[in-house]
């Protein structure tokens, strides 16, 4: 279905592209060609592969999760254990994957955007690992609520640059890595964290982490003796779901992604691009009805009176043509999420083909929810899960108790939460 | 008004010995009404031509400087729409240089492409500036723009390959825009090294179209050197930092442009 594509241009229908100013086209140019040259490479793949077996620790293990599957009394859960990779998320396969190739490429600078930190902490890893030089650019809000992950880097011996414009968030952090790639393109590798950007991102990123889906299937099939119904994954950018996905497009199992649905998809304040239709979109702000509801913060906003009512249109943003959240006027829309990893205006543009086709399906999870789901791992299976992740685990635990006890649902465990125990932690005191 | 309207802006400057100065300011900055009045200024001092900077919430092509007044100019309330009414009000006062609206590409794709390209045209101006647009996706709004006899330029840098260079000059209408540092927007001290050869390079290949250059021009000297070995010269964070928060921006704006031009 999609595994031809992207098409020559990096367009997976009229999505993708490369949208970059002129100094960055011919970098692409090379990288695009690098990239066809490596992965025919024998030599570059073995490489590959033996570090994700002796390094990152692959293949991850598939747990069923008994307790859960009998709390929820339907479906039978299976969880695809990406928290067990080195550095604690998927975000290791697309790290080591692009800074061996910067390492093939000759280029002995590094550079990367980071939001929750854990893509930074995966580069920084790599470029220990092969003695590159590592810079990472985080916006100064995410280094204040991800602490421990701006200590990994330096640890790891990575320098971390603090983005102080716009939102100081993940999309700042993009484009002020994209500005430092524009000025030292020549010697700099710029990886990308996720299943976006121009053209080829999106494609190198996808063959990274497709590794996912490829065990995950051999896995269902040993284990269970067959394919899963369900395959759920949280959507961010959309690194780990397209990762899980891509082995399963062809199969006979439903596929849903998950975004952020942050206070609520009727209120602004989420980071929801794929999960509702454009007009469902309007017409839940365009009523007079006043909503106040509580906040994190514990203070009730008038929200009606905060929103710039942000809409999820087709547009281009940081280099390709995706759906954006965005305002009338085409500006980008701020988003929110309790978790950092999928707080971003943009998506992936494959996902958006995918749910074109019908072939994805795409929902939202509240921040309350994800929380939930948080806390329900962690007592029934003992394992803590990165608020990402906890996004489709909420999914999960919404479907299974509908569907009959001989079906399976796959979840992508992208990430374990030892980074978010301090928001969990600040949450749980407020609601006791 | 249109493609004619900018050749015989080059064509003056040329007739002149001098390069064509084309100064930027951000609509907005650092509030509508001054912007108006600077960019009148700006006119006055001597501007050959008059790019509009259109201001977006992700400016990656952007130094600080007009990230900077950007952000100013969006959280002041600057639209769109806006932007185009001030460009319709520099016409009715009078302001006769060819205008040029830079903008980023997707609030261009918010409003409508036929749409923008319509309603700029209405007020007045002469083309425009997509610097997230490759040609190689340009076809869309270069149709748009031939059909209303407006400009869409492309764009050249330091690492682009004899190949795109070609590209660029053919799909380029009203000039070539020789971005000359490989980096973002900024004022610098120094020309770059090689920019000649660079800027020579592109003459080659520009079929009688005008070569500009941007990118780090700040000084009346750096104008005058390239207006050695190019067409036109573009110079805008240099005159945001000199006159954005200046006491009197109008005045020092004008001062700026008139230094450069010389």
């Amino acid at each position: 279905m999609t595994q031809q594509l992207p098409d020559p241009n990096g367009k997976f229908g009229p999505y993708g592209g490369r949208y970059v100013p002129e100094t960055l086209m011919p970098a692409l140019d090379d990288l695009i060609e690098a990239y066809e040259e490596f992965r025919e490479d024998p030599s570059f793949r073995a490489e590959f592969e033996h570090l994700l077996h002796t390094y990152v620790g692959r293949p991850t293990p598939l747990t069923y999760a008994r307790r859960l599957s009998e709390h929820l009394a339907g479906a039978q859960i299976y969880l695809k254990r990406e928290d067990l990779a080195h550095t604690g998320a998927h975000k290791i396969n697309n790290a080591l994957g692009q800074a061996l190739l910067a390492k093939r490429m000759g280029k002995q600078r590094v550079i990367a955007e980071t939001g929750a930190g854990q893509h930074g902490v995966a580069t920084a890893t790599a470029c220990a690992l092969l003695g590159l030089q590592c810079v990472v650019y985080m916006g100064a809000i995410d280094m204040a609520r991800q602490q421990p992950n701006v200590d990994r880097m330096r640890l790891l011996g990575a320098e971390v640059r603090s983005v102080d414009s716009g939102t100081k968030t993940l999309k700042d952090a993009v484009n002020e890595a994209i500005r430092d790639w524009v000025t030292n393109v020549r010697d700099t590798y710029y990886i990308i964290g996720s299943a976006l950007g121009p053209h080829p991102y999106p494609l190198i990123c996808r063959e990274f982490q497709s590794v996912i889906g490829r065990e995950a299937r051999e896995q269902m099939l040993t284990q269970a003796g067959r394919l899963p119904d369900e395959v759920i994954a949280c959507v961010g950018g959309g690194s780990n779901a397209i990762g899980i996905f891509h082995a399963f497009l062809h199969d006979p199992v439903r596929l849903v992604g998950v975004e952020a649905g942050g206070y609520g998809l009727n209120t602004g304040k989420h980071a929801a691009r794929l999960a509702i239709p454009d007009l469902g979109f309007a017409i839940a702000d365009s009523g007079n009805e006043q909503s106040n509801i509580e906040t994190p913060n514990g203070k009730a906003e008038n929200l009606n009176s905060t929103i710039h009512n942000p809409k999820s249109k087709v547009g281009v943003f940081q280099g390709m043509r995706t759906m954006v959240l965005q305002n009338d006027d085409g500006q980008i829309a701020e988003t929110h999420s309790v978790s950092a990893g999928l707080d971003y205006a943009g998506v992936g543009p494959e996902h958006v083909y995918l749910r074109d086709l019908n072939r994805v399906e795409y929902t939202a999870a509240t921040d309350d929810a994800a929380l939930a789901a948080f806390h329900t791992l962690c007592r029934l299976e003992g394992i803590i899960p990165a608020l990402e992740s906890s996004h489709a685990v909420a999914e999960a635990i919404r479907r299974a108790p509908a569907l009959p006890r001989n079906s399976i649902l796959l979840i992508n465990l992208s990430g374990r939460g030892d980074k978010d125990l301090n928001t969990v932690m600040k949450h749980a005191q407020r609601t006791g | 008004m249109g493609l004619t309207h900018i050749q015989d802006a080059f064509a003056r400057a040329h007739a002149e010995g001098r390069p064509a100065l084309m100064p930027y300011w951000t609509l907005g900055y650092p509030d509508a009404e001054t912007s108006l009045r600077v960019i009148e200024a700006i006119a006055r001092a001597g501007a050959d031509l008059i790019e509009l900077g259109v201001p977006f919430s992700d400016p990656l092509a952007d130094g600080p400087v007009i990230q900077h007044a950007s952000q100013v100019a969006l959280d002041r309330g600057i639209t769109i729409r806006k932007c185009v009414d001030l460009a319709r009000r520099l016409r009715e006062h009078g302001v006769s240089a060819p205008l040029l609206a830079m903008g980023y590409l997707n609030p261009l794709i918010a409003f409508g492409e036929p749409q923008y390209v319509a309603a700029w045209r209405d007020a007045g101006a002469d083309g425009f500036i997509v610097p997230d647009l490759p040609p190689e996706e340009s076809e869309t709004l270069g149709s748009l723009c031939a059909a209303q006899d407006m400009a869409l330029v492309q764009f050249t840098a330091p690492t682009s390959t004899e190949a795109r260079i070609a590209l660029a000059a053919a799909r380029a209408t009203g000039f070539i825009y020789v971005v000359a540092v490989t980096g973002v927007t900024g004022a610098r001290d120094h020309l770059a090294a090689g920019l000649r050869e660079y800027v020579e390079r592109v003459k080659a290949r520009a079929d009688g179209k005008p070569v500009v250059v941007g990118f780090g021009i700040s000084k009346p000297e750096h104008v005058r050197e390239v207006g050695r070995f190019a067409d036109g010269v573009i110079s805008a964070s240099a005159l945001i930092r000199a006159a954005g928060q200046a006491p009197d921006p109008v005045q020092a704006a004008y001062e700026f442009v008139k230094a450069l031009r010389g």
